[in-house]
């Protein structure tokens, strides 16, 4: 083992403080007195009250809250399917196509799905609101569960699934009994990934909300345009903070459990 | 059935809204701007059966790709958002390599930690950390003040709203991206293979530069795709840190589509950038493809 050494300790910490640095300003400065975001004036928590005030936020919170429980849902369900279809589907018609479309979501540019979706939208004569949104967040965020799904699934022993099959499982309950329970803590964090991009999302949601439905982002965008203000610091700290203690958590959640399946495993080793 | 139901209902979904759209962009990309709603030409008329398919298909031309060559605007977008794209690219890899090396070498009890580290600012909000920079980076932000304190410079140094401050957006939300392939790649290193180097006489850095390099290769790529990708079509961020003179094509095609309202234009920048994606999509793949041959 190589000493750890001051090249790799410098390289440490100037990386991780140029990650850090703005948004630990960000935080502060969320705190400041002065209405100038440069100058520090004293500590004050007068931005979180006059953001609670101020409904245009509160209105666009509780839009950006819908969309995202709505498309991480019914995207990790399609997602799912869609894995399933691509790990244990076998050949079908078609199987090219839909592994295409499965990926190509993935690296297409934002302003290119947010405008051909718009196009559709406006092609069939849907009004835009909330429920365009859904539309177009479910539609990209499934391709990201799928992935993340099928990954999970190409790794697991399919004998168990055949196992199920034989002892008179029909082939629905082994999925439910058998599949889903293993494959379970991929789909959760796909969920938390489609509900993390939809919340996030600023190009699509701008291309097919329509003036009925603006998202958080649309509204921050629209105000970080005049410049910076404390109010949006505000609730920067406060959407970091969330994150944080979601990451974090999930993050000792997912140790715990691979700890105590690694103490069964033992157990299980120890008794046969 | 259950099967078929299986496949359908994700393979229609994706056909209603990813296939059916982006062929709607391409149909429009094709037609003529005209003032009405919708406000292009021409409109496909199904109830006059196949004459109205066909004089339909005889109205399409390539007149806004010709319109695009000609006008040096787009083209100037196009060139100058590969260069930020790239430039970008490589200066994330030169901030990105160092953290992903440092992070292998540390001790296994930190590795989670580090790793969580990395992971974090992924999770945040994306325009949140965009907007970060617009206060450092202002005239009287903290990065002047800071720089006018120390003394290095005496008037206040002119960032946001230029390129430079587009390269250091992108490095910084793009950052994690580079360094999970690459530490992925380093982690899997044999150590014992840079002591063989050592022993048979290679200097520390020379031994880097012929063992650990060529041996994170496939992370480095695999980085730099998903960092080069991205960054081509960015408009986030040209938005809001970038200047008037900062010309990247996802802003030029929000720009067509909301302020000049030209849908057939913003459609052919579209197609457009969509075919300079596909040379490096198809290279990524490739390599992803050859490191889960070499995985197994």
């Amino acid at each position: 083992m190589r000493r750890f050494s001051w090249f790799n300790a410098t390289s440490l910490t100037v990386g991780f403080a140029f990650l850090y640095l703005p948004m630990l300003i960000l935080i502060i400065y969320s705190f400041n007195e002065s209405r100038l975001v440069t100058v520090w004036a004293g500590f004050s928590t007068q931005w979180y009250g006059s953001l609670l005030q101020n409904q245009s936020f509160l209105d666009a919170a509780w839009v950006t809250v819908q969309v995202a429980v709505a498309s991480s849902t019914i995207a990790t369900i399609l997602g799912t399917m869609g894995a399933y279809v691509l790990v244990r589907g076998g050949r079908f018609m078609g199987r090219t196509l839909f592994s295409g479309m499965i990926y190509a979501p993935l690296v297409m540019p934002e302003v290119i799905t947010g405008l051909s979706l718009l196009l559709l939208f406006i092609g069939i004569g849907l009004d835009r609101g909330i429920f365009t949104v859904v539309l177009a967040h479910t539609t990209f965020s499934m391709c990201f569960v799928s992935v993340v799904v099928s990954s999970r699934l190409v790794s697991f022993d399919k004998s168990l699934e055949e196992a199920a099959l034989d002892l008179g499982c029909s082939p629905f309950d082994a999925f439910r009994l058998v599949t889903l329970p293993i494959i379970a803590p991929a789909v959760i964090s796909g969920w938390l990934l489609a509900f993390t991009l939809s919340l996030d999302d600023l190009v699509i949601a701008s291309f097919t909300a329509g003036p009925s439905a603006t998202t958080l982002p649309i509204r921050i965008f629209s105000a970080v345009r005049m410049g910076v203000s404390p109010e949006i610091n505000a609730l920067s700290t406060i959407m970091i903070a969330i994150v944080t203690v979601g990451v974090v958590t999930a993050s000792i959640i997912s140790k715990r459990s691979s700890l105590a399946q690694q103490r069964d495993e033992q157990a299980a080793a120890r008794a046969s | 059935m259950r099967r078929f139901i299986l496949i359908a209902v994700p393979y229609l979904w994706l056909m209603a809204l990813f296939l059916v759209p982006f062929l709607i962009v391409l149909k429009i990309s094709l037609s003529d701007i005209a003032l009405s709603i919708p406000p292009y030409t021409p409109q496909l008329d199904l109830s006059e059966g196949w004459d109205g398919i066909k004089s339909f298909l005889s109205q399409l031309d390539f007149e806004n790709f010709t319109f695009l060559t000609q006008d040096p605007l787009y083209w100037r977008a196009y060139v100058s958002s590969l260069q930020i794209a790239l430039i970008s690219t490589v200066l994330t890899l030169l901030v990105g390599y160092p953290i992903a090396y440092a992070m292998a070498q540390a001790p296994d009890e930190w590795r989670p930690t580090l790793l969580l580290l990395v992971i974090l600012p992924f999770w945040t909000s994306f325009l949140i950390r965009v907007y970060s920079w617009i206060g450092i980076l202002s005239n009287e932000g903290f990065l002047n003040q800071f720089l006018l304190w120390t003394g290095i410079i005496s008037t206040p140094l002119t960032i946001l709203n230029t390129n430079t401050a587009v390269y250091i957006g992108i490095v910084y939300t793009y950052l994690p991206f580079m360094i999970l392939p690459i530490y992925s790649a380093l982690e899997k290193m044999d150590g014992s293979l840079l002591e063989a180097a050592e022993d048979l006489g290679c200097s520390r850095l020379s031994a880097f530069w012929l063992v650990t390099i060529p041996l994170s290769k496939a992370g480095i790529v695999a980085g730099c795709f998903l960092v080069f990708i991205p960054a081509l079509g960015e408009f986030v961020i040209p938005s809001l840190l970038g200047g008037s003179d900062t010309l990247m094509i996802g802003k030029v095609l929000w720009e067509e589509f909301f302020s000049n309202r030209d849908w057939p234009v913003a459609s052919a920048v579209a197609v457009i950038l969509l075919l300079i994606l596909v040379v490096p999509i198809v290279l990524f793949q490739r390599n992803e493809q050859k490191q889960r041959e070499v995985d197994q």
